[in-house]
């Protein structure tokens, strides 16, 4: 019976051994682009060889509306940095709420928090788009259009800020109490020692974090295109039926977004490793 | 416009209180954190220019004390005068009793992200507002006088323990407080670095600066103290001069503890 359990143990050096070095190398992801630019090159050369007679190849489809797909994905990359700016701001403000020494304020703010921190992404997209008015009346007396995009946009700051409004409680609770009580000392008032003795000290703990979320929310911008939002998937959806919704397309109209969406993400998460190396040296 | 009568400038001490009288007065105070009674009943003055060592055993209530006098810690009981200002007063100007107390901690406590000047210069710029050219020659006088000349520049993190210690006494200072207070400042330290630090507040002390320590260095004690408490569960047991103190202990409690020590 030894032996099984034995096999069972992770090998924690391995483990973190494994982790930084080999799984996270800038090349990989090099490697990865190659490999789509390469696939598509081929791709090009087959699309003008074969001309002429019968449908076009599903790669040579692909490359036609390549355009009009990247036009989608910087609306993906629009709505993300809308969407973390808006998730920052509220994340930072509910993470002090949540600390607020008056219960009126800390239970709605840790309310807040949990809610959205603990629901699905998509079900907050359509409680959104179902609870936003399509026209907002500004008290100027004009009117603000809430298109569908920017209503997603907000849809998805909102679990976003209900994690950063986490990290920043946890950054400011992580902040040891002497220094609080050497600022005190020192005539520093409660929001002075917050603003420049705690507040910076945070911000170096929560960046790799906020970077992660920042790749989970752009992963997850094309959920919006359950609703219509022409952004890279939407633009793909529309562009797979105007070529006349041949099954074979599926395949290759996807894994081209895949490896979009990858060649973006992945030296996001690559600097984030680095970042946080860099900081757990220096500390 | 019409000023403000109740805002008086902070230095200005109350009218009853003269240079003569005890600069901090602490009359039977009486501290409990939850059911545990830390002080009970303590009382003690601070002249103008006196060393005070407060020594006894862990857990005797000379930390809380200490942390008491510049209002870190409320008390429960009794009154603690700080130039004839109340410190157990809801109504206490906290600014104006922070410029008058320093303190200096264990854990040095120094700001991480802030460099050796930057620590020291901090509070007067962004707390007393004090132009910013002015606190720097200062700031930069006082590293020197803590013997960290060309220390200026670097993070705490990359200064020993004793090191730091000293930018946290300079960074009390800058502050230019009438009394220190030190919270065992040593006792987080390497043997070797330990002297530095000690050979600092001795400088203070010999220049008048009235010092209250809490402090578990004997010799630094005898030498520097010009009077010396023992406190053990929240009481002062017995008090004297140094000399007599540490040679002709009256009660069996204090005698105890000396022979544990020397």
């Amino acid at each position: 019976m030894k032996a099984p359990v034995k096999a069972f143990r992770i090998d924690v050096e391995a483990v973190s051994s494994f982790l930084p070095s080999r799984a996270l190398r800038g090349w990989h992801g090099i490697l990865l682009l190659a490999l789509l630019l390469t696939s598509l090159a081929i791709a090009t050369a087959h699309a003008q060889s074969g001309g002429g007679t019968g449908p076009q190849s599903p790669l040579a489809t692909l490359i036609e509306w390549i355009p009009f797909i990247l036009r989608g994905f910087l609306l993906n990359l629009g709505m993300s940095f809308l969407a973390m700016a808006i998730a920052t701001v509220l994340g930072i403000g509910l993470g002090l709420l949540q600390l607020s020494r008056t219960r009126f304020l800390s239970v709605p703010a840790w309310l807040v928090t949990h809610l959205f921190r603990n629901s699905p992404w998509l079900v907050i997209l359509f409680v959104v788009m179902l609870l936003v008015p399509f026209e907002l009346q500004l008290p100027g007396g004009g009117t603000f259009v809430m298109s569908d995009w920017l209503k997603a946009t907000f849809a998805f700051s909102l679990p976003v800020m209900a994690n950063l409004s986490e990290i920043v409680r946890g950054a400011i609770v992580s902040i040891p109490k002497g220094q609080w009580e050497s600022a005190e000392s020192l005539a520093f008032t409660h929001g002075q020692t917050l603003r420049w003795i705690i507040l910076p000290q945070c911000v170096k703990r929560a960046i790799p974090p906020w970077m992660n979320w920042y790749a989970l929310l752009a992963m997850a911008t094309p959920m919006a295109s359950i609703l219509g939002v022409r952004e890279a998937v939407g633009n793909a959806q529309a562009a797979m039926e105007a070529a006349g919704a041949r099954p074979e397309l599926l395949v290759p109209f996807y894994l081209f977004l895949l490896l979009l969406f990858f060649a973006y993400i992945y030296p996001i998460s690559i600097w984030t490793r680095m970042i946080e190396r860099k900081y757990a040296v220096e500390s | 416009m019409p000023s403000n009568p109740e805002i008086s400038p902070h230095r200005a001490a109350p009218a009853n209180w003269t240079p003569d009288m005890p600069l901090v007065s602490i009359k039977d105070v009486h501290k409990s954190f939850g059911k545990l009674e830390v002080l009970r009943g303590v009382s003690l003055d601070v002249k103008k220019g006196e060393v005070v060592c407060i020594i006894g055993p862990s857990g005797s209530g000379k930390s809380t004390l200490i942390r008491c006098i510049n209002g870190l810690n409320d008390i429960q009981k009794g009154s603690i005068l700080v130039e004839g200002q109340e410190v157990n007063d809801p109504k206490l100007d906290k600014l104006a009793l922070r410029k008058k107390v320093g303190i200096v901690f264990q854990q040095y406590n120094l700001f991480p992200h802030k460099t050796a000047l930057e620590n020291v210069m901090m509070a007067p710029v962004k707390v007393l507002k004090e132009p910013r050219r002015e606190v720097e020659e200062r700031a930069r006088a006082l590293i020197a006088k803590v013997r960290l000349s060309g220390k200026e520049d670097v993070y705490p993190g990359h200064l020993s323990g004793g090191q730091q210690q000293r930018v946290a006494i300079a960074r009390s200072l800058a502050m230019r407080p009438d009394v220190m207070l030190f919270d065992e400042v040593t006792a987080a330290l390497d043997p070797e670095t330990v002297k530095e630090v000690l050979l600092t507040i001795k400088e203070l002390a010999a220049e008048g600066m009235t010092c209250i320590l809490v402090t578990h260095e004997m010799g630094f004690a005898r030498e520097v103290a010009d009077h010396v408490y023992f406190t053990d569960r929240g009481v002062i047991v017995e008090h004297g001069p140094p000399e007599e103190l540490f040679t002709k202990a009256k009660d069996e409690r204090t005698q105890r503890f000396l022979s544990q020590i020397f």
